[in-house]
This record gives structure tokens, C-alpha cells and sequence, in this order.
């Protein structure tokens, strides 16, 4: 009786012990964001709305009476509403026959569509402009600047992102569902109408919130492909934020934007959680099969057309006009990476600029990793109390924020937040890879929180049962799972990282550029020479990104529906 | 569940905007005094991202002066007045180069720069000077022409604004929007200029009848649209520089194939200034005293494609291939940074929609 007791007591301090712990590892990531990401933007937006000692929503009546705003709302939600049933209907195919079927090379192919995703945006508009630019491949077509050419490049980042999500699931969907519904007279296409896709259907969901929350938030790419016809409500919060200083304006935007970007999350998250918690139903059968041509012709076709004319067009052009000059064969463009460009256009050789974004990246890859495994670790608990259920959801849903908001309205809140002692850190380089580690760690938690809440529940029961402590749980069950998601997010924060040019433009020096810094200015000016290394240095971060990503995809947790 | 997660978000979110707004530290009011110019062994030189010195005179300003010199170059032109206007309380650097004069005054009334007047600037530059400024370097943005291209085509090379809304032009000119774009900027306050705030958007109305083409950047109007500089764009006419001719000589150096069409300029300058609150206003004054010294002066027109304000000698070519317009329209400063926004506003609405 009095051991038993003495036990007791013993188990109830391990167990506050525990719980003062999981606090204080979710006290650090917060207090990184509430710094770093919610006290910046909210101070300049807050700016927006108090002026001159008067608080004032002028700004909204002010916004949203000219026409001008409607047509940026109507633009960005319905391009990226088509991009999105695009990425679905071109995605779902590819994912078949990715994930469904099995053939020689399709490891190779499985990099070769998930690595869009995360090249860099710059790179990307310069692959497309030299793909539709007059005079050029398929210059003929006239799509400079067009609608088509926005939304071919929001496919070309995107559809990726349908094939993970509903891939991952439809390689464990329990085969016999299908077969019982042949068996008893259905047709292949009602099976597939009437059991697989309404079995896909969380998976396809999520898969599509999220590329409308990609497409919706997208800058880079209506900066640059699209001309002086198209904005996004992104590129306007920049253009009222940089160029006309109207803050009123662009707090109206930034609210407007994050209510739209959060009620996505909202669905993406509900629905997500869904798909993880329907897979356990699922026998972890494989229901692969053998690429079969005269049965698989359909998603055979789509997956050539996505692969070879989406995918690797743009940027197989994008390579080889690096490799031409003068109208010849030539490395000149990649010789003259060692220099600063015509009439010095940039401070430091391409080399230099190639070492920052090295150093940058690895540090933000560091930060968003370590953070990240902090939140996943706890977001992943799973408290009684549903108060306890909601504080975590709402953990995980603000780690995602900075999706949802401007890379504009982070530098310029830097800008007016962190410039006192012991925080003026306005000029300083530790910023960018902080920023950087921002934009990474959405993705980070994506990658790790399915490994963790893959973990059946019976699992940590039994453990505990058996008498293990939390720790012993932590390390024996829970890190080895953390472990084997962690290559991915690896790969994306440093991908991410590498590739980031929104935040990084804002916060770099003119001696301390980064590649996607390098190349944009590159591309801004003129002469061969210049028009040349940008072709040369965008090849190159291409290649740097594809390396990080395929390694990561390598390392990807087998059967665990991550994203 | 999902609405109250969603107020969740929103509660999370304004109780932290909450607390920034409380822990703002009041103005506080220190009465000034004044004990002469301060001074740090540091100096940070804050320019707009087209900013250009070699190393050696970077190197030679710090060798000089014993400064140890950060340049931070946070956007375009436009960027950067508006960041050094909201960071007013806590100054970014404490010399600024690259405000130019469709922004000087806004800069000035808003208090972020401090007065200065250089010992090194020459009675031949007052023309430029500005209230607190310093005017650095200047330039004219003209409508550009094809020489080649008008003479193959039988059409006289156009030479006033209002040329360029008659038909025999049509859909030939490419123009750079002033929204993105400095040059394109320009051109819009060369229009203000010739037809009056009352008049110019008619005269737009005219340009867009006549098929006018508006792309985002000068590099993509010039090197893309432009037939001139490569012979590859469809267009003959663009918005560019007087200096930009210099760059289109043959190859045996006797002419130039493109013109600056100098009835159509509209005049640049771009000014340095200490910034107010600098907390090292003597080498901030160093440094702009060292951008007037004559290595500096004769650097800029490689450097950056714009005249000297000072007296040192140019470029061949540019003597001989681009003068400056001896009538280049202006407008008044002030006028000019009250009302920029609006104009800008009208002109999208009225051109781009």
C-alpha cells in the first residue's frame, strides 16, 4: 500500500515534469514566430489602421470602393480556382500511374515531378520567359505575358502538389474495394467514379486546398510573367506597400488576404486530418500493379504530356539556351559566372553569390528544422481535454500563417518592429536566413507531423501499459518515426531556402546577394552578357534545388501520407 | 470546431498585434540640444538598387575617411524614400544616394533628411540644387527612335508628344509603366508637363487610341519590344534616355542608329542627403562631399548611365551621340511628390483599367 502510493506520487511529478517540458518546447517555436513573423506584420498593419493618434477602417471603405480592387479580388480567386482544377485534373492521372502502378524509372520519375515545386520562383520566370519570350521556342504562340502562360507556370509549381498528396494515399487504398466492385459487373471507369475517387476524396480535397492556397498567394510569378494586366492581391499589397507608401491601403489588402488564406487552411487542415484518420482503416496491402499500356493508356498519355511538356520543357529550354551564345554551343555563359557581369551590374561574382545562398540556406535549414520538430512533437500530442485539442490545432495552424502573408509586409514590419536595443537587427545578416526559415517551416511541419500522427494510437497505448514512461515512449517509438520524415523536411527547408527571393531581396546587402537576388538583377539589365548569366545561374539553382529535392524524395518516409 | 479555430487565429493574431501596439514606445520628448555633428568610426550609405562604385573607390572612401562603409541598397528609388520615411523614428543608415526629383520634396517635408550644403558641389550645379540635397548625377528620359527602321518605312521620324498621337504612328510605341517603372515615371510627368493636370489624360486617351504598348520594366520595353537596340522588337519608339543612342553605334563608329527625340525629355536628377537622425552625420557629409569628387564624377556615366552634375569630361560617344535636350520639361518638385500618387492612380485607371 505505502510502495503503491510512494509510485503513485513518483508517476504524477513525471508526469507534470512532462507536461512542464512539452510547454517549454512549445514556448520557443512560438516566441520565434510571435517576434519574427506576428509582431512585424501586425505592427504594420496596425499602422494602417491608426493614423495620426486616430484609429480608422478608411482604409477598407477606401479599397474597397474602387473597381480596381474587385477586379484584383475576381483575378486572384478565380486563376487560381482554374489552376487549381487544373493541377486536379492533370494530377490525378500522374499520381495512378506514380503511385498505383509499377514500372522500371519510376523512381526517377517521381523526382522529376516533385522537384518543380520547389524551385525557385525566379528561375521559374525566366525559364517561361525564355520559353514564350518573342523569337523564342515557342514564341510563335504569342503567350508572352498572357493568361495561359500564368496559368501554365501556377501548373507547372503545383501539380506536383495534388500528386503527393492523393498518391501517397491512393498507394494504400485497399485493392480489394476495387476488385469487389469489378467483380460483381462494374466497369473500370464506374469503379473508379463510384469507389476510388469518393475513397480519394479527402486526399484529393487537401491536395487542392493547398494548391489554391499556393496559387492564390503567388507573386513572383504575376510579377514577372504577368505584365502590367495582371495583380494578385500579393503583388498589390506590394505595389500600395513599396511604391505609394499606403499603408491604409495595403492593411486592408493583408486582412483581406489572410481571411482567405486562413479559411483555406482551415478546409486544407480539416481535411487532412480526415485522410490521416480514414488511412487507418486501410490494410497496408500494396495495391501496386504492373504498368499495363493497353489498361493504363489514359494515365499513361496524361503523365507523358504533364512530364514531358509541362515539367521538363521549360526548364530543359531553360538549360539549353544557357549552353548557346552568339547562336552557337558555348560555356561562355557558365565562365562568366566568375564575373560580376557587364559594366559591373552586380558586386561579387555569381561564385560568391552561390556561397551566401549556400551558408544562408543551411542556417534557415537549421532554424525551421529544429523549430519544426519542436511543433510537430507537440502539435502531435494528443491531450483529453478538448480545450487541450484545440490550443494545439491552433498551434499548427499559426506555424502556417506566414503562407498567408507578404513577404512584403514581414520585410517592412522588420523595418519598423526590430530597430531598438536588444532587437535591431535591421541591417543585420542573421535576418535573412530567420526569414527565410519562416517561409521553410510551414513546410517542415507538413512533413513531419503525418510521421508522427501516423503512429498508431494502440502503439503508445501498449507501450505505456508496459510501463514506459513518456520519455522512454519519446525516444523508443516516437523520434525513430520523426527521424524518417526528417530527410524530406530537410530537403524542403533547405530547397525552400535555396529558392526564396521575396523576403531575401528585402534583407540582403548589396556585397552579400544570394543567387535568386543575382539572377533577378541579372535579368534587369541590359546585354548579352548579363541576359546570359542569368540563363547560366538559373540553370545552376535549378540543378543545386533538383539535387536537394531528389536526395529528399529518396529519403521519404515509406508509408506515411505525407504531402 | 473550425469556427471557433478560426477565432482562435484571429485572437492569437490581434492579441499579439495587441501587444506590439502597447509596447510602442511613446515619442519621447528630449528637448534637442545641439552639440555639432555626430560622428561613429561606422557608416552606413543607404542607396537605391541601382547604385554602382567600383571597389577601388569604395575602397579609397574607407582608406580616406577610416570608415568602416555598409552599403545597403533595400529597393527601387520609389522603395527607398518610402522606407526611409517609415523608419523616420530609427534611421535606416545615415546617407542616403538615389532620392530623385520626383521624390526629393516628399523626402524633405517628411523630415527624414538633414540639411546640408556641400562645399564640394560647383556654383555650375546650382541649377539642380533642392532644398537639404544634393544633386549627384541627372539625365533626360526621351522617346527613343529607329532611325532604320523610319527610313525603310517612308514615315518621318516623329519629333513633339503630339506627333506620336497621329495615325501614321500607330501602334509603333512602346512605353514603360510609371507605376514600376522610373522612366516610365518620367515620361508620365513629361506629359503632365506639356499638357497640364487637366489635359493629360485626354492626350493618354490619344496614346492608347493610337495603340500604345505598356510593359512593367525599361529592359523589357527596350531589349523586347524596341526594334532599335537588337533589330528583334516590333516596335521603333520607346521611352529610354537621351544617353541611349551613345549605345547603338555602328560599328564603325560614324553614327548612331537609334535618336533621342529631345522635344519629348523629361529631366531626371538624383540627389544624397544626411539623413536626419544619422548617428554619423560627419562621415555621412564625407560621403557626399566624396560622390562630387571628380573620380567619382567621371565613373558615373559608365556607372550608371547619367551625366556628372559636376564639370569632368564624358564619354566620346556621349558627346558625340547623346546630348542632352537643351529644353528638357520639368515640373515642380513639390507639386510633383503631392501629387505623384494621384497621378499615378488616374493613370492606371485610365490606361490599364
Amino acid at each position: 500500500m505505502d510502495g503503491q502510493g510512494h509510485r503513485l506520487i513518483r508517476r504524477t511529478g513525471v508526469h507534470r515534469a512532462g507536461r512542464i517540458a512539452w510547454v517549454v518546447a512549445g514556448a520557443i517555436p512560438v516566441l520565434f514566430l510571435a517576434v519574427f513573423f506576428l509582431a512585424p506584420v501586425s505592427n504594420l498593419v496596425l499602422r494602417g489602421f491608426h493614423d495620426d493618434g486616430v484609429w480608422s477602417l478608411a482604409g477598407f471603405t477606401e479599397v474597397f470602393s474602387a473597381p480596381r480592387t474587385w477586379r484584383i479580388l475576381w483575378f486572384t480567386l478565380s486563376t487560381a480556382t482554374l489552376a487549381t482544377l487544373l493541377c486536379v485534373l492533370l494530377g490525378l492521372p500522374v499520381a495512378y500511374l506514380l503511385y498505383r502502378c509499377r514500372f522500371p524509372g519510376r523512381g526517377v520519375l517521381r523526382a522529376i515531378v516533385a522537384v518543380p515545386f520547389v524551385l525557385p520562383t525566379v528561375v521559374v520566370a525566366v525559364a517561361f520567359g525564355s520559353l514564350f519570350n518573342p523569337g523564342a521556342l515557342l514564341g510563335f504562340l504569342q503567350l508572352k505575358e498572357s493568361y495561359p502562360a500564368i496559368l501554365l507556370a501556377l501548373c507547372f509549381f503545383n501539380v506536383a502538389v495534388v500528386v503527393r498528396t492523393t498518391g501517397s494515399v491512393w498507394a494504400r487504398l485497399d485493392p480489394r474495394l476495387g476488385q469487389a466492385a469489378q467483380v460483381l459487373g462494374a466497369s473500370p471507369v464506374r469503379t473508379l467514379l463510384t469507389v476510388t475517387l469518393p475513397a480519394l476524396g479527402p486526399a484529393i480535397a487537401a491536395g487542392a486546398s493547398l494548391v489554391f492556397l499556393f496559387c492564390s498567394t503567388a507573386f513572383g510569378i504575376i510579377m514577372v510573367l504577368g505584365g502590367v494586366k495582371y495583380s494578385t492581391i500579393e503583388t498589390e499589397i506590394w505595389y500600395q506597400t513599396t511604391q505609394l507608401l499606403d499603408l491604409r491601403a495595403a492593411a486592408a489588402l493583408s486582412i483581406t488576404q489572410l481571411v482567405i488564406v486562413s479559411s483555406t487552411l482551415l478546409v486544407s487542415n480539416a481535411l487532412e486530418r480526415r485522410t490521416q484518420q480514414s488511412l487507418r482503416l486501410h490494410v497496408d496491402d500494396s495495391g501496386e500493379h504492373p504498368l499495363s499500356p493497353t489498361r493504363d493508356w489514359f494515365a499513361l498519355t496524361i503523365t507523358g504530356l504533364v512530364v514531358v511538356l509541362l515539367l521538363v520543357l521549360p526548364i530543359a529550354n531553360l538549360v539549353l539556351r544557357s549552353l548557346r551564345r552568339d547562336g552557337r554551343w558555348s560555356l561562355q555563359n557558365y565562365a562568366n559566372l566568375a564575373t560580376t557581369g557587364s559594366r559591373g551590374t552586380l558586386t561579387v561574382p555569381v561564385w560568391q553569390a552561390v556561397w551566401n545562398s549556400a551558408w544562408t540556406a543551411s542556417a534557415a535549414c537549421a532554424i525551421a528544422v529544429t523549430l519544426g520538430v519542436l511543433v510537430s512533437l507537440v502539435a502531435s500530442r494528443r491531450p483529453r481535454t478538448s480545450a487541450g485539442r484545440r490550443g494545439l490545432t491552433a498551434l499548427e495552424g499559426a506555424f502556417l500563417l506566414p503562407l498567408g502573408v507578404s513577404a512584403v509586409t514581414v520585410g517592412f514590419g522588420y523595418l519598423i518592429t526590430l530597430n531598438r536595443p536588444p532587437l535591431d537587427l535591421r541591417s543585420s545578416l542573421v535576418l535573412i536566413p530567420i526569414a527565410q526559415a519562416l517561409v521553410a517551416l510551414p513546410l517542415v511541419v507538413r512533413s513531419l507531423l503525418p510521421a508522427l500522427r501516423a503512429i498508431d494510437p494502440r502503439q503508445l497505448e501498449a507501450a505505456r501499459a508496459l510501463g514506459s514512461n513518456s520519455w522512454q515512449v519519446l525516444r523508443r517509438i516516437e523520434l525513430p518515426h520523426l527521424i524518417r520524415g526528417l530527410g524530406l523536411a530537410i530537403g524542403f527547408a533547405l530547397a525552400t531556402s535555396l529558392g526564396e527571393f521575396g523576403a531575401t531581396s528585402f534583407l540582403s546587402r548589396p556585397e552579400n546577394p544570394t543567387l535568386p537576388v543575382v539572377i533577378y538583377r541579372l535579368f534587369g539589365r541590359p546585354g548579352a552578357d548579363n541576359y546570359g548569366m542569368a540563363l547560366a545561374a538559373s540553370a545552376l539553382l535549378a540543378c543545386l534545388t533538383a539535387i536537394v529535392m531528389a536526395a529528399a524524395e529518396y529519403a521519404r518516409p515509406k508509408g506515411v501520407a505525407t504531402w | 470546431m473550425s469556427t471557433s479555430r478560426l477565432c482562435r487565429l484571429v485572437t492569437a493574431f490581434a492579441a499579439s498585434a495587441a501587444l506590439v501596439a502597447c509596447s510602442q514606445p511613446a515619442n519621447s520628448s528630449t528637448p534637442p540640444t545641439d552639440p555639432g555633428p555626430s560622428s561613429s568610426t561606422t557608416l552606413t550609405v543607404v542607396t537605391h538598387d541601382s547604385f554602382a562604385m567600383s571597389e577601388e573607390l569604395k575602397a579609397r572612401f574607407a582608406a580616406e575617411s577610416g570608415l568602416d562603409v555598409t552599403y545597403v541598397a533595400p529597393g527601387d528609388g520609389g522603395a527607398l524614400v518610402n522606407q526611409l520615411v517609415l523608419t523616420k523614428d530609427a534611421p535606416l543608415g545615415d546617407v542616403v544616394y538615389g532620392i530623385d526629383n520626383s521624390f526629393s520634396s516628399r523626402a524633405v517635408q517628411e523630415g527624414v533628411i538633414a540639411e546640408y550644403d556641400s562645399a564640394a558641389l560647383p556654383p555650375s550645379a546650382s541649377q539642380f540644387t533642392t532644398e537639404a540635397l544634393t544633386p549627384i548625377d541627372f539625365g533626360d528620359v526621351c522617346v527613343n527612335a529607329d532611325l532604320q527602321w523610319f527610313e525603310d518605312n517612308g514615315i518621318p521620324v516623329p519629333t513633339t508628344l503630339d506627333d506620336l498621337v497621329e495615325p501614321q504612328y500607330k501602334d509603333l510605341f512602346v512605353v514603360t509603366n510609371p507605376a514600376s517603372s522610373s522612366p516610365g515615371l518620367s515620361f508620365l510627368l513629361a506629359t503632365i508637363a506639356t499638357f497640364g493636370e487637366d489635359g493629360y489624360l485626354d492626350y493618354w486617351d490619344g496614346l492608347v487610341d493610337n495603340g500604345v504598348s505598356v510593359v512593367r520594366g525599361w529592359s523589357d520595353a527596350y531589349y523586347t519590344e524596341f526594334s532599335g537596340a537588337d533589330g528583334e522588337g516590333p516596335r521603333p519608339l520607346v521611352v529610354s534616355y537621351a544617353t541611349s543612342p551613345a549605345y547603338t553605334v555602328t560599328e564603325d563608329g560614324s553614327r548612331s542608329t537609334t535618336v533621342a527625340l529631345l522635344g519629348t525629355c523629361f529631366r531626371q536628377v538624383e540627389y544624397a542627403g544626411v539623413i536626419e537622425g544619422a548617428q554619423n552625420e560627419q562621415g555621412a557629409q564625407q560621403f557626399i562631399d566624396f560622390l562630387l569628387s571628380e573620380d567619382v564624377q567621371s565613373g558615373i556615366p559608365e556607372a550608371m548611365f547619367m551625366y556628372p552634375v559636376t564639370d569632368v569630361a564624358l564619354p566620346q560617344e556621349w558627346v558625340d551621340f547623346a546630348p542632352l535636350s537643351d529644353h528638357a520639361l520639368t515640373l515642380d518638385p513639390a507639386a510633383t511628390s503631392a501629387n505623384r500618387s494621384t497621378w499615378i492612380k488616374a493613370w492606371t485607371a485610365k490606361v490599364i483599367g
